[in-house]
């Protein structure tokens, strides 16, 4: 397989109003193989839009090249966008104007010639075919979202960007969409997503890629980096507090905490056996008396605080 | 050439315009049937001819280019800001066109609009006083050429504009001003000769000036002149729009 995406040392430094530079990111170094679905994952500002809407068209790189299909995103930008299809983070749509004219609109921006038979399919794909008459102002959130999806497929773009397709959307309609996501690498078509939810990012991705600080950290197969994100905790409140941790649950390697009063002990959820059962049979036979229990999960705000302190270590 | 995306902004936005044509067409006639009243019956019928033409004729010409600037300054303004207002311009951002496309797109619908509420004041006028038009072709060209060169610098306001009160500024500020001593009511003749001088300033008058002589065939200036600004001021707002997208100015960050 070949890349069709490329960024070499992509760099965006904001000249905001109040006459400061943000530099949203730095040298920026990714490459995309046809057809995968790459989630991009990082907190809040870490210049996912940015590098999307860089890549997009809509934000002018400040230097590094990015090429899309080979075709260079400034250079031969004609070429490079017409491969590309996005749907924005903002639910930004046209208020008065009808569903299916804002999605042929779309196509025509594209310059595709006129395709109904397409636009039907997307719109049923979609659960939109009902609402098509329907003016934009008269959907719901959900249904906005997926209008902005439609319009960003009625140009048959080969590279397709979400920048965060789920937020707000219901269980249901977060399961369609990844069944659309699916159906759509079935034909081919490389996905770039953003999101906040990890069990998305598990779900539907490729490779998981981790931005920060408008770094790119690292991107890696799906699996190993689940693996690494897979870990969980259990605390084991106890009744009495020990002054030490008995020599016969060494081997958990747990931790000893609230002044004695409490053991934590992390596991891999993902391993053949978790030890949960043994550590249980341990701690009974150390006499030990739970007064309770509570299992944790690192969050993806933890798991990024990891990966940058990692980073920076 | 993305003739497609042409094609799509210019029907989308003709859409929007033929959904609301009561309201884009009953305010000119109204307040063009207004200055018929005021301008042309009550202080027309105490002014003799102007240039051999009756008071009522006279100002026709200038009340016609008088509502086909502002509608194609408001026309091409909000058609651009509008997307940018709420952030729909996305998409012609990303979208594979040209500056030129774009510009093709919403000026062409701009300038039409305007072009379409023009011809509603010509027949509104026509109810009220005898008109003979000199020489048509030449009325058509100088109403067209008028109506695009007006949705191009109104398509720049659009971009400039930050919030609302922006988008009327201009409009609000320079072109009203400059419509109304440029002629619209009186002969430049009319004015004293210091005054005929600084009037000689203000683009608008060659636009007046030649469309008058379109229909009555005089003219303050000459016509070769009142060509020569329109195309100067197209030219300059062209030039200007093309800056703004290769810089990507209040477009791209
Ligand atoms: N137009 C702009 N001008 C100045 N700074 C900007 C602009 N757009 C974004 N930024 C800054 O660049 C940084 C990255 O923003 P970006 O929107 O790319 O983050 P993100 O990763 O998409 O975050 P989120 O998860 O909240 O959507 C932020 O610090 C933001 O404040
Ligand atoms: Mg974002």
């Amino acid at each position: 397989m070949s890349a069709i995406l490329q960024t070499i040392d992509l760099c965006k430094v904001y000249d905001k109003e109040s006459g400061t530079a943000f530099e949203a990111l730095k040298n920026v170094n990714l490459s995309i193989e046809a057809g995968e679905i790459l989630a991009l994952l990082g907190p809040n500002g870490a210049g996912k839009t940015t590098l999307i809407s860089t890549l997009c068209g809509l934000v002018s790189p400040t230097s590094g090249t990015a090429t899309v299909g080979g075709f260079d995103i400034v250079h031969d930008y004609r070429q490079a966008r017409a491969l590309i299809g996005l749907v924005p983070q903002e639910i930004s749509l046209e208020p008065f104007e009808k569903l299916i004219n804002t999605v042929k609109f779309s196509r025509g921006l594209f310059g595709k010639p006129r395709n109904d038979a397409l636009i039907e399919r997307i719109l049923r794909q979609l659960s939109l075919w009902d609402k098509r008459n329907d003016r934009i102002m008269e959907l719901s959130g959900g249904m906005k979202r997926r209008v902005l999806i439609a319009k960003a497929l009625a140009h048959e773009p080969r590279v397709l960007f979400l920048d965060e397709p789920t937020a707000g959307v219901d269980v249901e309609l977060r399961k369609d969409m990844w069944n659309i996501v699916a159906d759509l690498k079935s034909d081919g078509v490389t996905i770039i997503l953003t999101t906040h939810y990890i069990e998305e990012a598990e779900a539907i991705a490729d490779r998981i890629g981790v931005i920060n600080k408008g770094e790119i950290l690292l991107v890696e197969g799906k699996a190993k980096l689940m693996a690494r994100m897979g870990k969980k905790e259990l605390r084991i409140d106890l009744q009495d507090p020990v002054a030490s941790i008995p020599e016969g649950l060494a081997r958990y390697h747990l931790a000893l905490g609230n002044g004695g009063q409490s053991l934590t002990y992390s596991y891999d959820t993902r391993g053949e056996r978790t030890g949960i059962t043994g550590l249980l049979a341990d701690v009974a036979a150390q006499g030990l008396v739970l007064a309770d229990m509570e299992t944790r999960q690192s969050t993806l705000e933890e798991i990024f605080t990891d990966l940058v302190r990692e980073d920076a270590a | 050439m993305n003739f497609q995306a042409v094609k799509a902004i210019y029907i989308f936005e003709m859409t929007r315009f033929f959904r609301t044509m009561l309201q884009s067409l009953i305010s000119p006639i109204i307040s063009t049937s207004l200055y018929f009243v005021v301008f042309g019956a009550a202080i027309g019928s105490r002014i003799d001819q102007v240039d051999g033409v009756s008071y009522g004729a006279f100002i026709v010409p200038g009340l016609i280019m008088l509502t086909v600037m502002t509608q194609a300054i408001s026309n091409a303004s909000f058609g651009i800001y509008f997307p940018k207002f709420i952030g729909t311009i996305y998409e012609l951002l990303s979208a594979p066109i040209s500056f030129f496309e774009i510009v093709l797109g919403y000026v062409g619908a701009a300038a039409t609009k305007a072009l379409f509420i023009g011809g509603m004041i010509l027949l509104t006028a026509n109810l009220f006083v005898d008109l003979e038009i000199l020489h048509p072709v030449a009325m058509v060209a100088f109403l067209v050429l008028t109506c695009l060169s007006f949705a191009l610098f109104g398509f720049i306001i659009g971009i400039w504009a930050k919030n609302f009160e922006q988008l009327q500024l201009i409009p609000l500020l320079v072109i009203t001003p400059l419509v109304f001593l440029g002629g619209s009511f009186y002969s430049i003749s009319m004015l004293p000769p210091i005054w005929q001088t600084v009037t000689l300033f203000n683009p608008v008058v060659y636009l007046i000036s030649g469309f008058r002589w379109a229909f009555f065939g005089t003219a303050d200036v000459s016509i070769g002149v009142s060509l020569l600004a329109i195309g100067l001021f197209s030219g300059l707002c062209l030039g200007l729009i093309w800056w703004i997208f290769k810089t990507g100015y209040r477009l791209r960050s």
